[in-house]
């Protein structure tokens, strides 16, 4: 295992030679193939890399939390216990427009990343507040359809179905509600600190956070609604 | 990009990407506003394409949710793309290995949860108010 | 105004937890008058609560983890007590209390004494080993440790106001559900496990990210220490299997505060789901909770041995065999709820297959040692305890994985021995092991040997006398958590476990005198070297204890044994390359927003409990405005200057060189 003993040219104490040239260095620039490129052979990343490697996991777990979350409503989505079935109860026009609001404020939530390599701080600011705007909208077309079905009498204490139901569709509503207070938060500091290294990445993350919730709503609209809607 | 770290005393690794990072990566089909463009479009176009499935007849009844599921897969590929950029390249490897990893432990969750509940269902007595998985 | 809370929220008419807690009380204020009589208090909150630096943290988590390792323990020899005492009459607890005490017993030895104290060791140690400065996110890494706390403190109130939940330490529905109980004991084991949850995910994405994307210059993914590697792949699994335990606590939270019915009896809903959810996190847990031992196991053997690991790679392969397969074997948790054959031969034949990962770590193990120079120090013994009574527990698991036994052995006395056997030899006896292990590196002197060596003996052959007579009562038909036990046929393997019990305080006490008589004793237990065991890792080549920023400059790794390598060519003579001059470093700052979100969380937990909702809302501005607060912070990190670097490292070099001197005139 300690193959390397016998070499004359290894540094003798561990601290005193660190990264002036790195041998292990491989990929587009060269090197013998002793790690893999973003393996992190080559000593820590940078910050940018590690906060949002770290965002990253955290979002993976953030999607697996909703794993759960569906595993739930499609195991209790026939239990409607003579109660109304996601037939009679999906709007599909009101999903559509939802869909359309949170994937425009994706599109646009990335036309401010684009904006914010510019530093152009107006076009910033700007796209972020369409992204935010669009994000509010979404969310008040989702409480207003809670409030309508609960008004029905189709609330979620009405059977193990609308509880699913309730709680998978407003997890991800929570979380784009968080994701408005985070993103004004975040405008409102960009505002008066300027594009500041950890506000970027922040921006970055945030990015990430806003797509990948994005995602979770495809799931959501074709798996609850249209697949509820056509059952 | 500019990535200004105090915390090193050697230069970072410019081959490691972080996730969703743009601008950097020349195996990225497209980058910048196209690649946003691009996407937008894809997804405006699967989007449309599974409510069509539901709210038309073009699709054979009891095909409609392998159809779906097709469509939702992907929709999510055409985000974890152009939005996120993900690629296959080396420098991505970490984040879409993590990303395996996760869709793993969703999968056996969600499908294992269906598959162990279905039969613990099916071994009920049955009762009124509960109606079998599926029904 | 204060929700469900009055007077009669404190149970008067039970006299022994409250008088228990009212000790405890008393014990804390005293302590902290003590402290501040003796102006410890600003240095307290400066260099400790404060703090961001990843030892400190694991210190923490250790400390942390201790009290409620004594905690747990108290309610298991209440618990074993009485059980024995209902023998020959009536015993001392009363079903309700009693219920409570075993449902307390195993959620506070998992989540707050198992769980942070394997999370302070990876702490501690993992960047150490990595040869970098921090973890990735140091400030999330002290929110997620006062997360931790705060829960524990949840838990740990419970005993005066209110009660604690009577549903087993997984509140299986609908048992749990607010039909059939009513008070707020459940309510505290949900908010306290979210609270500390929270804090278990992020530490574990902080560390993933910190193996992941910071190691010293050279250390690709093979040269990375077994525990490292071991580490990563519990945080893996915490990140990707706790969401799971939040999601299913959160429905049953739904359940009983807004009158969802995901696993009631009624409308509906299906209690079998929470079995299955729950322990679709539960599994994977148990790995989260023995795989950074089975890496530290490894470091002590190879270490203890005088040898490098025996095959390496096939331990990683093992590791992150365990870590993915980990995932498919739930079911076997119950197997009797009649999923049927298909299913239960499926996650059977998962379970066995399991077992092979482990089957190869132990070969590894046997083949570390064989051949080696074995020094027999205390981590060792724990390591060779380990070894030799987790491999009959592993055993007994395999007969448990088979669904036609299980459906004999369920719920029985064998499967309470068989998961403590896995569980005290694998985690605990790897908790002290990593204690004994690098307390040298914490504190900068060694622990007691004739202490710890007497505290190991007392717990090996206590803990044998305890569970192997349970074994047997299992076999008999004993099922768990009785609170009466009508057969006399059992009595003569009870009283054995009883008379364990009693020897396991012996072991206990030993160890808590051996941490006394060590701090009394610390002059001439000091470690100078930094190197007390002749470890083969980068975290003994600094010194005992390290300095904030670890290493003056990042060691440059080119091999599987970094430090060792290094060692060798030291003592045959070559001089190190003192650096030329040193640069300043970086440092993140400290920061009380950990211990300021725990408060609110603290807040948050105590108002939801209790049905205070304006109480909740506070707090939730308040946990909001400490992260705009952390947020909106300008200076993030401070400066090391150069010349305190340089002073730090040369001493350090210093010391070794002499060390090497030493070393090379007695050999």
């Amino acid at each position: 295992m300690s193959g390397a003993a016998g070499s004359s040219t290894l540094p003798s104490d561990i601290s005193a030679r660190s990264g002036e040239h790195d041998p292990y260095r491989v990929g587009r620039h060269g090197g013998h193939g002793h790690g893999s490129t973003g393996s992190g052979a080559v000593g820590p990343a940078s910050r940018y890399v590690t906060v949002t490697y770290g965002f990253w996991i955290f979002l993976l777990s953030d999607i697996i939390m909703f794993s759960a979350f569906f595993a739930g409503y499609a195991v209790l989505s026939g239990a409607t216990a003579g109660g109304p079935t996601g037939r009679e109860l999906f709007e599909l026009p009101r999903v559509a427009i939802q869909t359309g609001l949170l994937l425009t404020s994706s599109f646009t939530c990335g036309l401010g990343s684009l904006a914010s390599h510019r530093r152009d701080m107006a076009w910033t600011q700007i796209w972020l507040l369409v992204t935010g705007v669009l994000g509010a909208a979404f969310l008040v077309l989702e409480v207003q359809e809670f409030a309508a079905m609960i008004d029905e009498g189709a609330g979620p204490t009405r059977s193990a179905f609308l509880s699913s139901f309730f709680a998978l569709v407003g997890c991800h509503g929570l979380h784009v509600g968080l994701g408005l207070l985070w993103l004004g938060t975040m405008m409102a500091q960009l505002w008066l600190k300027g594009f500041r290294d950890d506000i970027l990445r922040r921006l970055h993350c945030f990015n990430l956070f806003w797509h990948a919730l994005d995602i979770v709503w495809v799931a959501i609209f074709s798996l609850v609604y249209l697949l509820g809607a056509s059952a | 990009m500019s990535v200004k770290d105090h915390r090193e005393d050697h230069a970072p690794d410019m081959d490691d990407a972080a996730p969703g990072q743009e601008t950097v990566n020349e195996r990225e089909p497209v980058g910048g506003l196209q690649g946003y463009v691009i996407g937008f479009g894809f997804a405006v176009l699967l989007t449309a394409a599974s409510f069509a499935v539901v709210m038309t007849d073009l699709v054979y009844g009891p095909a409609v949710v392998s159809a779906l599921v097709v469509l939702a897969i992907g929709q999510m590929g055409v985000h974890l793309v152009f939005f996120l950029h993900l690629t296959t390249g080396p420098d991505n490897t970490n984040n879409v290995l993590a990303l395996a990893f996760g869709i793993f432990v969703v999968v056996l969750v969600v499908l294992g949860s269906i598959w162990i509940m279905s039969h613990l269902n099916h071994a009920m007595m049955p009762m009124p108010g509960m109606n079998r998985f599926g029904s | 105004m204060l929700g469900k809370l009055d007077w009669a929220a404190i149970p008067f008419e039970e006299p022994i937890p409250l008088i228990a807690a009212l000790v405890v009380f008393l014990g804390m204020v005293g302590l902290f008058a003590w402290v501040a009589l003796k102006g410890w208090l600003p240095y307290l909150w400066r260099e400790w609560i404060t703090s961001v630096d990843h030892k400190r943290i694991g210190v923490m988590y250790i400390i942390l983890a201790m009290l409620m390792l004594l905690r747990g323990f108290v309610d298991a020899i209440m618990m074993r007590t009485h059980q024995t005492a209902t023998l020959f009459g009536e015993g001392y607890l009363p079903p309700d209390h009693y219920d409570q005490i075993f449902s307390a017993h195993g959620t506070i030895m998992i989540f707050f004494a198992s769980m942070p104290f394997m999370i302070g060791l990876m702490n501690f140690v993992v960047p150490l080993q990595l040869g970098v400065r921090d973890v990735a996110f140091p400030t999330l890494n002290s929110v997620g440790f006062w997360l931790t706390a705060s829960g524990a403190l949840l838990v740990n109130l419970s005993l005066v106001i209110g009660e604690f939940a009577r549903t087993g330490w997984l509140p299986y529905a609908p048992l749990s559900e607010l039909e059939y109980s009513p008070g707020v004991g459940v309510d505290y084991y949900l908010w306290a496990i979210q609270i500390s949850g929270v804090g278990t995910l992020v530490t574990g994405v902080n560390l993933v990210t910190t193996i992941l994307k910071m190691r010293a210059p050279g250390m690709g993914y093979l040269r990375m220490p077994i525990f490292c590697w071991t580490s990563l792949a519990s945080c893996m699994l915490i990140v990707a299997a706790f969401p799971i335990l939040t999601a299913t606590l959160a429905m049953l939270t739904l359940d009983r505060y807004l009158g969802f019915h995901f696993f009631t009896n009624t409308a509906g809903g299906n209690p079998m789901m929470f079995v299955n959810l729950i322990w679709a996190w539960g599994h994977p847990e148990v790995y989260i909770l023995v795989l950074p031992a089975f890496g530290l196991f490894s470091e002590i053997f190879s270490t203890f041995s005088s040898k490098p690991l025996f095959g390496y790679r096939s331990m990683v392969a093992a590791t992150l065999f365990i870590c993915v397969v980990s995932f498919t074997v739930w079911l076997h948790h119950f197997f009797t709820m009649g999923a049927g054959a298909d299913v239960n031969a499926a996650f059977g034949i998962a379970t066995s297959v399991i077992a092979v990962g482990t089957g190869v770590k132990i070969y590894n193990w046997m083949f570390t040692m064989y051949g080696g120079r074995i020094r027999f120090d205390t981590p060792m013994l724990w390591a060779l305890g380990f070894i030799t009574t987790f491999t009959v527990g592993g055993m007994t698991g395999v007969l448990l994985a088979v669904p036609a036994a299980d459906f004999v052995l369920h719920n029985s006395m064998f499967l309470v021995a068989h998961f403590h056997n896995v569980i005290i030899s694998g985690v605990l006896f790897g908790a002290f092991a990593g204690y004994t292990f690098w307390f040298p590196k914490a504190f900068g002197f060694r622990l007691h040997e004739g202490w710890g060596k007497a505290a190991f003996w007392f717990t090996l052959v206590g803990f044998i006398l305890v569970f192997v007579p349970l074994y047997v009562v299992g076999l008999q038909g004993m099922t768990r958590r009785l609170q009466s036990i009508p057969v006399d046929g059992w009595a003569p393997s009870l009283l054995v476990a009883l008379f364990g019990v009693a020897v396991m305080i012996a072991g206990a006490a030993c160890q808590v005198i051996q941490l006394f008589v060590s701090i009394r004793q610390r002059d001439s237990l000091r470690d100078e070297t930094g190197d007390p065991w002749d470890g083969r890792s980068l975290e003994w080549s600094t010194p005992s204890p390290p300095p904030a920023f670890n290493f003056a400059r990042l060691p440059h790794v080119e091999d599987e044994e970094p430090y060792w390598n290094i060692k060798q060519r030291a003592i045959e003579g070559q001089p190190p390359e003192v650096p030329e001059s040193y640069q300043p470093i970086e440092m993140p700052k400290n920061s009380p927003t950990g211990f300021v979100s725990a408060f609110f969380a603290t807040l948050i937990g105590f108002a939801l409990i209790w049905h205070i909702w304006w109480l909740a809302i506070l707090g939730m501005i308040g946990a909001y405005a400490t992260f705009v607060v952390f947020a909106w912070r300008d200076e993030a990190e401070y400066e090391i200057p150069a010349s305190e670097v340089e002073r730090v490292d040369r001493e350090r070099l210093e010391t070794r060189q002499a060390w090497y001197k030493r070393r090379e005139e007695h050999a």
